[in-house]
């Protein structure tokens, strides 16, 4: 059933069939969608013990040079040159528009920059960052490595029974680390919400380390579908839906991820722009979006105001298991981004209320030390 | 008096000119978790292979297609509370609607049980 001639495959896919994952084609990659547990109880593991996710389909990069920080701050708007080492932050690739070409984090390291970014946008990013380095820094793929997430309440206390030093890293803090001998990068980071790590780790010994933390029975493995379901209920932005080329770090509401001094300095694509909406405020606001009743509303939903012009469209949208009631995000007019705004959505032809809500639905949990 | 399969995944169950009709246990384990399901309107009528209910799981929508015409009599109002029915006991509790048949020909070119079970091990494959 699987389209294994055009797809490729991460190195722990015999791990997903042999623990009967359902698999998907998903950015290239043949990856699980769901183990037999399913999506519902593997989003509610994570939420409350561990879940193990396989991601090595995003592309890991490492930038080096004389001064790469300030080399790759002429393609993010971040503040890279304010990390120290091992420090991170989430940034993203900009278009001259201001528009987002890719979000990604940047590890700043004693020597160099990790860089993690989406498997859709991998090989764009590449290229990008290739030539709009040139001279001044080179991009090199990972491709020995593979890449897992281990998130959820319980993820420190699993990975520290392999790896105590891990237990103090505060959320956004990168380590290598020794993890049963392995050597690996550690970030405490994630995209669920949760308390928990990525972890790096060469591509041979991928299996086996993977192995041995599904072997805690706090550790669960879980596929792409809860990291959706996840991610929506933390108020997280997913790539090609949530933010787009057309879409601005602005009117997505990520203005924190501009520092002060690139704010005022400027120096990356669509700074321009990016300043004015800063100034002038966006046309558009990404908003949180409870439907009233049960139905969920998935993307492409119109969203209209009450008289049933419409004025946006929802951009993720499913349903929250941790919750119990469908959940949403979605751009509308600045004037109806207030917190309470009561809009429709179109849902199959039928006008349904809804109303924006506050992000995240689910509180985020990270360890700040 | 048995149950006939679309290729769908619909069943159908015929009991005089009363057809109840859902989704089979095959069709429920494929979309996973159903979180919510649309039915339709008692009295509207509807026409074989149109749309009659919206199933939805955590990650999607699908939409359920009416095996036979007439006119719908009643809806299982319980799964709006317990959608989960539908996972549970597909192939009874977790049924969709009842629809006063107008001709029960339609029935006619669906799969037997015994045909719907080769039919689902031949996807699998």
């Amino acid at each position: 059933m699987s389209e294994t001639s055009s797809t490729k495959k991460t190195v722990l896919y015999n791990l997903h069939v042999e623990l009967g994952a359902k698999m998907v084609p998903f950015a290239g990659y043949d990856m699980p969608v769901q183990y037999p547990d399913g999506i519902l109880n593997e989003h509610l593991h994570t939420r409350e013990s561990a879940g193990l996710f396989d991601v090595s389909h995003m592309g890991q990069l490492v930038i080096a040079g004389d001064n790469p920080a300030a080399a790759i701050e002429t393609l993010i708007p971040g503040d890279i040159q304010a990390l120290g080492s091992g420090e991170m932050r989430y940034s993203f690739l900009t278009n001259e528009q201001g528009g987002i070409l890719d979000d990604l984090i940047v590890t700043q390291r004693t020597e160099d920059l990790f860089v993690v970014v989406n498997a859709a946008c991998k090989a764009q990013d590449i290229a990008l960052l290739t030539d709009g380095l040139a001279g001044k820094a080179q991009v090199t793929e990972l491709t020995n490595r593979a890449l897992v997430a281990l998130q959820g309440p319980k993820a420190a206390a699993v990975l520290a029974r392999f790896a105590p030093e891990v237990a103090t890293m505060s959320f956004m803090t990168y380590r290598e680390v020794d993890i049963d001998g392995v050597p690996c990068f550690v970030t405490r980071s994630g995209y669920t919400g949760e308390d928990g790590f990525e972890i790096s780790i060469p591509n041979n010994n991928a299996e086996a380390l993977c192995r041995k933390l599904l072997g805690d029975s706090d550790v669960k493995p879980i596929g792409l579908g809860a990291r959706d379901s996840l991610r929506l209920e933390a108020g997280l932005c997913l790539y090609g839906h949530d933010l787009t080329e057309k879409t601005t770090p602005i009117s997505a509401g990520l203005i924190w991820a501009i520092s002060k001094r690139r704010r005022e300095e400027g120096g990356f694509p669509g700074a321009d722009v990016i300043q004015a909406e800063i100034s002038n405020k966006p046309a558009m606001k990404r908003v949180g979006i409870l439907p009233e009743g049960r139905a969920p509303a998935r993307e492409h939903t119109v969203i209209t105001d009450e008289a049933g012009n419409a004025i946006g469209e929802i951009t993720s949208g499913g349903f929250s298991p941790s919750l119990g009631i469908p959940i949403a995000m979605g751009y509308v007019p600045l004037d109806f981004s207030a917190i309470g705004t009561k809009i429709n959505l179109l849902v199959r032809g039928k006008s349904r209320p809804a109303v924006v809500a506050k992000m995240p639905f689910v509180e985020q949990r990270y360890y700040r030390g | 008096m048995s149950y006939k399969f679309t290729e769908d995944h619909e069943w159908v169950l015929l009991e005089g000119d009363v057809a109840t009709i859902g989704i089979s246990d095959y069709a429920q384990g494929q979309l996973g978790d159903v979180v919510y399901v649309e039915v339709p309107t008692v009295g509207d009528e509807i026409a074989k292979g149109d749309e009659l209910a919206v199933v939805e799981s955590v990650k999607a929508a699908s939409e359920v297609y009416s095996p036979v015409s007439g006119e719908i009599i009643d809806v299982n109002t319980e799964l709006e509370g317990a959608p989960t029915m539908v996972n549970e006991d597909a192939m009874e509790g977790g049924w969709f609607a009842k629809i006063r048949v107008t001709n029960s020909a339609d029935l006619d070119d669906l799969m037997d049980e015994a045909t719907y079970k080769t039919f689902v091990e031949g996807l699998d494959e």
